[in-house]
């Protein structure tokens, strides 16, 4: 006989342990995806030493209503596909709202054994549970274990497997004589239902269960006389009462098994919540607990490897451990004293910084601080400009040229264990096979580029994962909901949109990622649009060279365009909220506070690399495969392929030449603007090297700023696109996305260049009334009558 | 009538009817707030919404317009 597979489906409440103990149940045998047409995660794993048995992993739920896409897709899963056990984790500090989900799965019919975790904590606490006569009240398996220090969990499962085995189903809980015998009456209006649903599906049909009835292809006129009958007698709606005697049924199963010293001292969860959601504590902790995630990932830790991968991995090359570095750069430094800072190029960098010619103070500030890397980035900068500008007099490329090109330029291979960079390695490689320009340029500028920014991101991203996963499973982050949750709520967004926003300030990409904690999808569908609009890591460039070119890098640009940002967010928030597609079903805030409690490392960088492995799959790809169409549409034109091809004459250039119509209104209307926006849809750095410092010669500090706004707040890279995409798991909901952020751009963009052009006394009127018009438009969208959904028709009156 | 919401931090109330209908009376009664129970009120968020209370030997939090469908009585 061919061996049978057996499918285990593990049930149970969020907090429960059940992530932990699936983790432990099947150690790395795991596949992750997500459930079809939703983005619930879905986590299957074989049973370890069992090859034959599946455990599937639902989603922690606290019942199985059909109003969240968790409830529903675990019910669907557990009628559908009818697995052979289930496996129900039951936290047992708290086994009264536990035990309610475990009513409902007993009802499926289908073999069941309770694990009663946590084990270990009641002991503690000086509570007891009766097991034994547990299992007798609930007529199915109870074990007790410790999903933490894996205590009993090998028991638990194979007794699920034993009982799936066996087929012995659990005990159905037992309600009010007058419900029981409604039920009975609609179960023998069922037909066409396998014998072990006819309980689920006669409950189903008295909570009047739309879902169900669909499914039964029934009227609800057909059972109304039935429903009606009981709710007149209990004087409650039907859903409401079927909930009430599952509670009462709880309760009297508990009586005698369950012991709770009650004692009334505060345990240490208790303690840790009494100073971190204090009244006056609350707000500082948070800000608190926000600056050291945002300090350590974002500015210190993350940004230190991310500069890694991209100037060392992707770059020239990195010292082994840093060893040599130091020698090195003081090498270079007397290298460059000697031959490059000679008196010549000091006179005329000097003579060009008196004539006030871009960029040349930042050359001359290098030099007199004889720092070689200064001198580089200025002079990558500027140096052109000082060849343009007099005739070339105050030119200093020749003996920098030079300089760099002599064989006596100190070598990186000599001061330590210098690594390669994997671009020069792969130079080096093609070159030696003798491989064509071609074909070197777009392995080098096309691919290895492109993986290279999709890498950069990742040592920030892992890092901001680990804290968002050690916040999520230490019980926190339900705290920052509670805390922050009346403040976002008036901009339709939820308390937990904070953590997204701030790591949206390093990278977009994880910010939309977080977003994920966020358990209501209109929220969470909110924010994840809103995201993007605060300045990422790759737009303060952007934000530095019109700083620089145009405003002499006034700080004030900066400091605007966070406040841009913000109030995009803001404006978005609450007008989005009134539309139509963030209307219907309100939001209900029932959240469970969890108790605190310290994760385990190994669930913590399990859940940091799931997130950080889906992002270098999902988004890896996009930004790989655009990395290389935008390389080849700008080193190929109507005359072919050339490395050092002028923009103008590039496919893209051409493209952006087509294009550029579009942003003239907005007071940038020209080729090299419209190409820079295209690139920053690949990453937004990228807008900085299309649009040197030199470009900005003749532009107004109005067109710059509305250039800078517009491109802070249009559509993010392809990166964060994807990961728009992946979160919202829906294609009208990611064009909707993309769609309104470069349409608020456009409108944006447009009002400060028209009504800015009217105040500098240089706008057109039919302009200047256009804008004019898009203010009123937006104030009007802000501030129209709104009736929010999430009132509840009968409120009590007072008095 | 008093509902939750006017309820006052330290007090211990009874649950004597929920109003509303539909997914919200649905969830909070599927988190265990049902006719009878006892809901001892801890406290309030520090910009004045939502409440946290014990509930079932768990703390939940709830929005105070939720929490004015929650008819008590000491």
């Amino acid at each position: 006989m061919a061996e049978k597979k057996l499918t285990i489906a593990l049930a149970g409440n969020p907090n429960s342990g059940k992530t932990t103990l699936f983790n432990a149940l099947t150690g790395s045998n795991q596949f992750v995806g997500n459930w079809p047409g939703v983005t619930v995660e879905k986590k299957e794993g074989r049973l370890k030493g069992r090859s034959d048995v599946m455990i599937e992993d639902l989603p922690g739920i606290y019942s199985l209503s059909p109003y969240t896409m968790e409830e529903v897709v675990s019910r669907n899963f557990l009628i559908d596909e009818h697995p052979d056990g289930i496996l129900n984790i039951v936290d047992g500090t708290n086994l009264e709202r536990n035990l309610y989900l475990t009513t409902q799965l007993a009802e499926l019919g289908i073999p069941m054994v309770v694990a009663v975790n946590m084990a270990d904590l009641i002991e503690k606490a000086g509570d007891k549970i009766n097991i034994e006569k547990l299992s007798k009240t609930l007529g199915c398996p109870v074990i007790s274990i410790s999903a933490l220090k894996g205590t009993a969990i090998r028991a638990a499962a194979e007794k699920a497997v034993e009982v799936a085995e066996k087929g012995q189903t659990a005990k159905m809980a037992e309600f009010h004589p007058s419900v029981e015998t409604a039920l009975k009456a609609l179960g023998d209006k069922l037909t066409g239902v396998p014998e072990n649903l006819k309980r689920w599906y006669s409950v189903k049909l008295f909570e009047r269960d739309d879902k169900v009835l669909e499914r039964l292809n029934m009227d609800v006129s057909a059972i109304n006389d039935i429903i009606s009958k009981v709710e007149t007698e209990m004087d409650d709606d039907s859903e409401s009462i079927i909930t009430n005697e599952r509670y009462e049924f709880i309760s009297r199963s508990l009586e005698g098994c369950y012991r709770k010293k009650g004692s009334g001292e505060l345990s240490a969860s208790d303690k840790i919540d009494q100073v971190v959601t204090n009244r006056w504590l609350a707000l500082p902790i948070f800000f608190l607990v926000m600056w050291l995630v945002y300090y350590v990932s974002i500015s210190t830790v993350g940004t230190a490897c991310t500069d890694w991968v991209n100037e060392g991995v992707f770059g020239d090359g990195f010292y082994l451990f840093g060893n040599g570095r130091d020698a090195y750069t003081e090498a270079m430094n007397d290298y460059y004293a000697a031959n490059i800072f000679t008196d010549e190029v000091k006179a005329n960098v000097d003579q060009a910084a008196a004539a006030g010619i871009t960029g040349a103070e930042d050359i001359q500030a290098a030099i007199s601080e004889g720092d070689y890397e200064a001198f580089d980035e200025a002079y990558g900068f500027y140096g052109s400009e000082l060849d343009e500008k007099a005739d070339g007099a105050y030119s200093i490329s020749e003996t920098v040229d030079t300089a760099l090109e002599a064989e006596d330029v100190p070598a990186n291979e000599d001061y330590g264990k210098w690594v390669p960079g994997l671009p020069v390695v792969l130079e080096n490689l093609l070159d030696s096979v003798g491989c064509a320009e071609i074909v070197k340029r777009l392995v080098l500028d096309g691919i290895v580029a492109g993986i290279g920014a999709v890498l950069g991101f990742v040592p920030q991203m892992l890092v901001l994962f680990l804290f968002l996963a050690f916040l999520e499973s230490c019980g926190y982050m339900a705290r920052i909901a509670f805390v922050m949750d009346r403040l976002f709520r008036k901009f339709g967004l939820s308390g937990k949109s904070f953590i997204p926003i701030l790591i949206g300030t390093g990278c977009g990409v994880p910010g939309i990622m977080a977003s994920r904690t966020i358990e209501n999808e209109r929220d969470r569908r909110m924010t994840i649009m809103t995201t993007t609009f605060i300045p990422c890591g790759a737009k303060l460039p952007i934000i530095a060279l019109i700083a620089t070119a145009l405003f002499r890098g006034s700080s004030l640009v900066a400091t605007s365009a966070y406040f841009l940002g913000l109030a995009a967010i803001i404006i978005s928030g609450i007008i989005l909220k009134k539309t139509k597609m963030f209307a219907g079903e309100p939001a209900p805030f029932v959240m469970e506070l969890p108790a605190y409690h310290w994760p385990t490392v190994g669930n913590i960088l399990r859940s940091m690399w799931e997130r950080g492995w889906s992002f270098i799959k999902k988004a890896g790809t996009i930004i790989l495969l655009s990395s290389i169409v935008i390389w080849a549409g700008s080193k190929f034109g109507p005359s072919g392929f050339n490395a050092e091809l002028e923009l103008e004459e590039s496919y893209l250039g051409m493209f952006g030449d087509a294009v550029k119509w579009i942003f003239a209104p907005l007071g940038f209307g020209n080729v090299k603007a419209a190409v820079a926006t295209i690139m920053g849809l690949v990453a937004k750095e990228e807008v900085v090297g299309v649009f040197g410092v030199l470009d900005f010669e003749g532009l107004t500090q109005l067109a710059g700023y509305s250039f800078l706004a517009f491109n802070l707040l249009c559509a993010p890279c392809f990166a964060a696109i994807g990961a728009i995409k992946r979160e919202m798991n829906s294609a009208k909901w990611t064009w909707f996305a993309i769609g309104y952020q470069c349409a608020l751009a456009y409108v944006v963009s447009f009002i400060i260049y028209q009504i800015g052009s009217v105040l500098t006394g240089s706008g057109n009127l039919f302009g200047a009334v256009l804008a004019l018009l898009a203010v009123i438009g937006i104030v009007w969208l802000l501030i129209r009558p709104y009736k929010e959904s999430v009132k509840l028709e009968t409120v009590i009156s007072k008095g | 009538m008093k509902s939750l919401r006017d309820t006052v931090i330290g007090e211990t109330v009874k649950v004597v009817k929920l109003h509303g209908e539909g997914a919200i009376k649905r969830r909070i009664m599927d988190m265990g707030i049902t006719k009878g129970v006892e809901i001892y009120v801890r406290k309030v968020a520090p910009l004045g919404d939502p409440i946290e209370v014990t509930v079932r030997g768990y703390e939940l939090s709830v929005r105070k317009a939720d929490a004015e469908m929650i008819e008590v009585c000491n």
